[in-house]
């Protein structure tokens, strides 16, 4: 299987924090990765070098075979990302949000038309598209956020904690919007979250991160498996210090996984 | 770029604050030609039409102020009006990394920004002129003349000029403080500033560096002329001084300190000869260099910030 995104050793350093820390990872094509990890351990960071809005300090990176640093208009082209708060024009209506981004896109209105009467399908607003945004509900926004994403027909989708805010029936259906979609489109799916109980259910291969490295990758089988080892080694000192902490901070998070399971 | 300049100006023209802006200037504009038109109907009935009448509609005094007072005093609040939230509105609705997101340079929102403030500002004006030189035909009976016609002109492009500063002055507050209502306030504050504060401060400082004296001319010419000088570095007096050359083809290029009333000057006329057009546009040049020149400058300046800035703090 190719893969959609490859870092390696990608790293962010602002003033004279790490935010990225040598990063290595790969997205499969076609998979939904979760990419894990409390707030601020780098996960908004990675994925604003991953679309080229911000230069890596070291490392490289491939999106969809182009490099986000040289190419990143090609990139953007091709990579729908919905960011975490999103926002929208809220005097426009939903259609109008979505035609300006089509347009952004330079596709053409009649193109545009179909495309839009789709997504709109897709994420069940069809009956309100001609609402102004402003009216909408939080749920609302960010199903109309997954639509505006699929205007330019990606191939990858990055996602950054789309479950926020939202009261457990909207995180259902959107955790089975997004499943969908990579079902049966085939898209591949980059999705962050802080939540790793919710994301589980969607997700094909997880990565954690902390403080900006990855600390544990693989399906969620297997982390359950190291996990366990994870506290067994803390438990009994063994490590570095430094292996420690971040193992406290990963059993933080997987105590949080347990009680919720 | 040429979506979100058709998306921008759409906006501004939508806009229930630049609607509110445009017919108060439009309501001030026509009350004032109409007081202007009507005592000049009255001081010079019975004369000979006298050169540039059409001219004077708008550099008379009404009530309070004549025309192109009213614009250098209130353009800058139009500038403003139209720039103080370009930027910081779409990141606090997070629609700037959206924005970014999508495959489009990241220049061309700020371009596209500014260039659609700048059209939707030559519009306004050029209504606006057209408007109250039709409104002036009909009050005062008289025609333009080609000459009065190409000063007008000359007129609208200071004006644009200014305007577009005030408007590139906006924008870069916008992109510099991150709250809306910081930005605004900064640029008022700065508006205030060089509008009444520059004037009061270049006479204070001729004053320190050459004392006026009462006796001797030289030093008083001297003190006027360091004044102007000084005055010079605010776009509020460029402006006005640069106008009332082109609208005023017997202005001296020195200020007379004593007001003239509309017949006085016809009096004097007779024995000034006025400044061609050509003369006068040799005069303005400058003045409309430096204004390009500092809008060049803020639009130059938040180009950079704008493309400098980190996307992290979206």
């Amino acid at each position: 299987m190719a893969a959609v995104i490859e870092t390696h050793e990608l790293t962010k350093i602002y003033g004279r924090q790490k935010a990225v820390d040598r990063l290595t990872f790969e997205v499969r094509q076609g998979e939904i990765f979760g990419f894990l990890g409390p707030n601020g351990a780098g996960k908004t960071t990675t994925i604003l070098m991953l679309l080229g809005l911000s230069e890596p300090t070291s490392g490289s990176s491939h999106v969809l075979g182009f490099d986000p640093v040289r190419e990143p208009l090609k990139v953007k082209e091709r990579v729908g990302f919905m960011p975490e708060s999103i926002g929208f024009y809220d005097d426009m209506t939903a259609r109008q949000n979505l035609q300006y981004v089509a347009r952004l896109n330079s596709l053409p209105d009649s193109v545009s038309k179909k495309r839009i009467d789709d997504a709109l399908e897709k994420v069940k607003l069809a009956n309100e598209a001609n609402k102004p945004v402003g009216a909408y509900s939080r749920g609302m926004r960010q199903r109309l956020g997954i639509a505006e994403v699929l205007i330019k027909n990606p191939k990858l989708i990055i996602l950054d904690e789309p479950t926020m805010g939202l009261d457990p029936e909207g995180i259902n259906s959107t955790l089975d919007l997004i499943k969908l979609l990579s079902v049966e489109e085939g898209i591949s799916v980059l999705l962050c979250s802080h939540l790793l109980h919710q994301t589980q259910k969607v997700c094909d291969r997880v990565g954690i991160l902390n403080r900006g490295s990855l600390v544990a990758k693989g399906t969620i089988e297997e982390l359950s498996r190291e996990g366990i080892q994870a506290l067994l080694a803390s438990a009994t000192g063994r490590g570095t210090p430094a292996d420690r902490r971040g193992l406290i901070s990963l059993e933080d998070i997987y105590m949080r996984y347990f009680k919720e399971e | 770029m040429f979506t979100i300049f058709r998306k921008e100006i759409a906006d501004h023209f939508n806009s229930t604050r630049f609607l509110i802006l445009f017919c108060l200037v439009v309501c001030v504009a026509l009350l004032t030609t109409y007081t202007v038109s009507m005592n000049l109907r009255s001081e010079i009935s019975g004369g000979a039409k006298i050169e540039y009448l059409f001219l004077m509609l708008f550099t008379t005094s009404g009530q309070f102020f004549s025309l192109t007072q009213f614009i250098a005093f209130f353009g800058p609040l139009i500038g403003i009006i139209m720039g103080f939230d370009a930027i910081n509105r779409e990141r606090s609705a997070g629609t700037l990394s959206k924005l970014l997101s999508q495959p489009v340079y990241r220049d061309a929102i700020i371009n596209a920004k500014f260039l659609a403030g700048i059209v939707t500002i030559a519009i306004m004006f050029v209504s606006l002129v057209l408007l109250l030189s039709g409104l002036g035909m009909v009050a005062i009976g008289v025609v333009p003349s080609g000459q009065e016609a190409a000063r007008l002109a000359v007129y609208m492009l200071i004006s644009i000029a200014y305007v577009g500063f005030w408007l590139g002055m906006a924008i870069l507050f916008s992109i510099i403080l991150r709250s809306i209502g910081t930005a605004a306030l900064a640029s008022v504050a700065l508006w205030i500033f060089v509008s009444f504060f520059v004037g009061f401060g270049s006479g204070l400082i001729a004053d320190v560096i050459a004392p006026a004296d009462q006796n001797n001319p030289e030093l008083l010419l001297k003190n006027a002329r360091i004044a102007t000088a000084i005055g010079r570095v605010s776009p509020v007096n460029l402006y006005s001084d640069a106008t009332s050359t082109i609208m005023d083809p017997y202005r001296k290029t020195t200020k007379s300190f004593v007001l003239v009333g509309p017949m006085e000057k016809i009096s004097m006329s007779r024995f000034n000869s006025a400044l061609s057009l050509w003369q006068s546009i040799l005069v303005v040049a400058p003045y409309l260099t430096t204004l390009v020149a500092l809008t060049a400058v803020c639009f130059a300046v938040s180009y950079l910030v704008f493309m400098r800035q980190e996307v992290r703090s979206i």
